[in-house]
């Protein structure tokens, strides 16, 4: 189909899982550190902000770089594992799950941070009040007054890992079916001058980074709208 | 006693909150002061939206909050009314009224949906949306909301501030009727004194942070310069019910012991009502008088003689049913008529204000 070869569908395919899982874990850990940078301006609160945005400035490879030191087989992680007799996360599924989770954490906290900002605090302390407990009041209150932003935060961060390239060449390698994804295998393709599957692959990631994004300003505009 | 709080806390460089308080056991207790004062602050911790390190509240012999130890908001079952729209703007008027209803055990709940929505005369919103409603109908809610969740203890953070006065006037029963017969302990934050006058039954001045005195509102309406007063001077407020009118446009005011005649339009709601009285609208005859216009003459004895300021004096007494009522005259008028202690004398009563 579309004249992709098994090796473009395994990198598709690891692709999304890699997609998938990431936002699902940024959306359970993005949620209660954007609302507690939601609560108000102290100088952690800043520090926090800034370390979350940092993924924003660095170069991916400097990120790359610290992750495969501390996750590899003599880093503090990696070799923590590697005595627990374990594997460690260097050139792993696991590692590059790790590094886009903290790669695209701007991507899921900033929008949450400003949906929680805009609903404020005072629907979670009615529902506080009105007996509801904290996991109560996340699902019956927050989440549906801040679904925007939950849309907003789950479609960036999952096109934000989509687009990651530097930051898996440094920690995964490039082993098929494990590290390789889409951005690196057209990396591998424009290297062997296979323009032809690179062309395939780029315009495909183009199509359907536009369309996301497309979605995603549609949707926020839609949600200001019914704010108003 | 019913609810006890100290707390110190420190907020930003100029404010700090430095409280140790105990409140009635029951009825209407106001806090009252200026804005910025930390009466909503101290509402705050008293609700659990504040965990400050330190502070103590009890309730009822419950430990609140005392040490590490902090009953969360959600297990203090208190009712909280804000100033401004606090309904949760994705549930339907029902939705917001159940709220707490559904989420409080059958064996606590106290009062039945349909029964205070009738009450609340809301009963005919319920499938509205929340941005349908007005200004005075989301106050309603909001107060149904916090009625049906069956608290312990109701917190208003001034819930009549932000409506206009139209609106306040048509929401101030639904207040009043509340702290006459819900049964249960009421703490209004507000900064007008009309609201005190009208509903309170217990005080805490509050000022910069401090507690300046609590006081019963008899007491502090007995004292000239209580702080309720402001600039239009000591006032008294009677208690009584208000009757039909009986053809001369005037409505009957008073119990069995009393009885005044005001000018209203409004019909008369059930229950108690309150008026206020300035003092300066009141003047002092030793004898009842015939042939003057003044409507309402009321026997009283002397209780108490304030000087109140160069060449003025506050006269407080005793009328036949036990209020008090007060009367500022010249000092020179009090010389010539000899007023003194547990003297009988009537106060006529220029001009009266239906607190509603």
């Amino acid at each position: 189909m579309f004249g992709l070869s098994p090796a473009d569908w395994q990198a598709i395919e690891v692709t999304l899982r890699l997609c998938f899982y990431t936002t699902v874990i940024l959306l359970i850990i993005a949620t209660p550190i954007a609302w507690w940078l939601a609560g108000g301006r102290s100088p952690a609160r800043v520090a926090v902000q800034a370390v979350v945005a940092l993924p924003l400035v660095l170069p991916p490879t400097v990120l790359g770089f610290y992750l495969l030191i501390v996750l590899g087989p003599r880093g503090f992680i990696g070799g923590t594992l590697e005595n627990l007799g374990l594997q460690h996360l260097a050139f792993s599924f696991e590692g590059i799950l790790i590094a886009s989770v903290i790669y695209s954490m701007p991507f899921a906290v900033q929008p949450l941070t400003e949906a929680f900002n805009n609903l404020g605090r005072r629907p979670a302390e009615v529902a506080g009040s009105l007996g509801a407990g904290i996991i109560d009041r996340f699902f019956t209150v927050i989440l549906p007054l801040t679904k925007g932003g939950f849309v907003v935060a789950a479609t960036l961060t999952f096109a934000h890992t989509l687009g990651e390239f530097g930051v898996i060449l440094m920690l995964g390698g490039s082993i098929p079916g494990e590290t390789k994804v889409l951005s690196v295998l057209i990396y591998d393709h424009a290297e062997a001058m296979n323009y032809q599957a690179a062309h395939r692959l780029s315009f495909m990631l183009l199509v359907f980074s536009f369309i996301t994004l497309f979605l995603v300003y549609s949707f926020t505009r839609r949600f200001e709208v019914a704010k108003v | 006693m019913t609810l006890a709080v100290r707390a110190r806390w420190r907020r930003g460089a100029d404010f700090t909150l430095d409280v140790d308080l105990e409140l009635a056991p029951s009825g209407v207790t106001a806090l009252f002061g200026r804005s910025g004062c930390g009466k909503t602050s101290l509402l705050r911790i008293i609700a659990g939206l504040e965990r400050t390190s330190d502070a103590e509240v009890r309730f009822r012999g419950q430990r609140w909050q005392e040490g590490r130890h902090f009953l969360p908001l959600h297990r203090r079952r208190v009712g909280l009314v804000f100033q401004e729209h606090s309904l949760l703007a994705h549930l339907s008027v029902r939705g917001n009224l159940l709220y707490g209803y559904r989420r409080t055990p059958a064996r606590q709940r106290r009062h039945h949906p349909d029964a205070v929505t009738v009450i609340l005369g809301i009963n005919g919103l319920l499938d509205r949306r929340i941005d349908q409603l007005s200004g005075g109908q989301r106050q309603r809610v909001s107060l149904g909301r916090a009625l049906l969740s069956s608290p312990q203890l109701l917190l208003l953070d001034e819930p009549m501030s932000a409506l206009d006065t139209q609106t306040r006037r048509e929401i101030l029963p639904f207040f009043s009727d509340l702290a006459a017969h819900a049964d249960v302990p009421i703490v209004l934050v507000t900064h007008s004194p009309d609201e005190v006058q009208r509903l309170a039954d217990h005080v805490v001045f509050m000022d910069d942070g401090r507690i300046e005195c609590v006081e019963s509102l008899k007491d502090t309406l007995a004292r000239p310069d209580s702080p309720l007063f402001g600039n239009s001077g000591p006032a008294s407020v009677l208690e009584g019910r208000l009757l039909a009118g009986s053809g001369d446009g005037l409505t009957r005011f008073g119990n069995d012991r009393i009885e005044l005649f005001l000018q209203t339009s409004q019909p008369p709601p059930a229950g108690t009502s309150r008026l206020s009285i300035q003092s300066s609208d009141v003047a002092i005859s030793t004898h009842r008088l015939a042939g003057i216009s003044v409507l309402n003459q009321l026997e009283m004895t002397i209780r108490q003689l304030d000087r109140l300021r160069p060449g003025r004096v506050l006269v407080t007494g005793n009328l036949a049913d036990g209020q008090a009522l007060s009367a500022e005259i010249t000092e020179h008028s009090a010389a010539r008529l000899g007023l003194e202690h547990g003297q009988r004398c009537y106060a006529l009563i220029k001009s009266v204000a239906l607190l509603d």
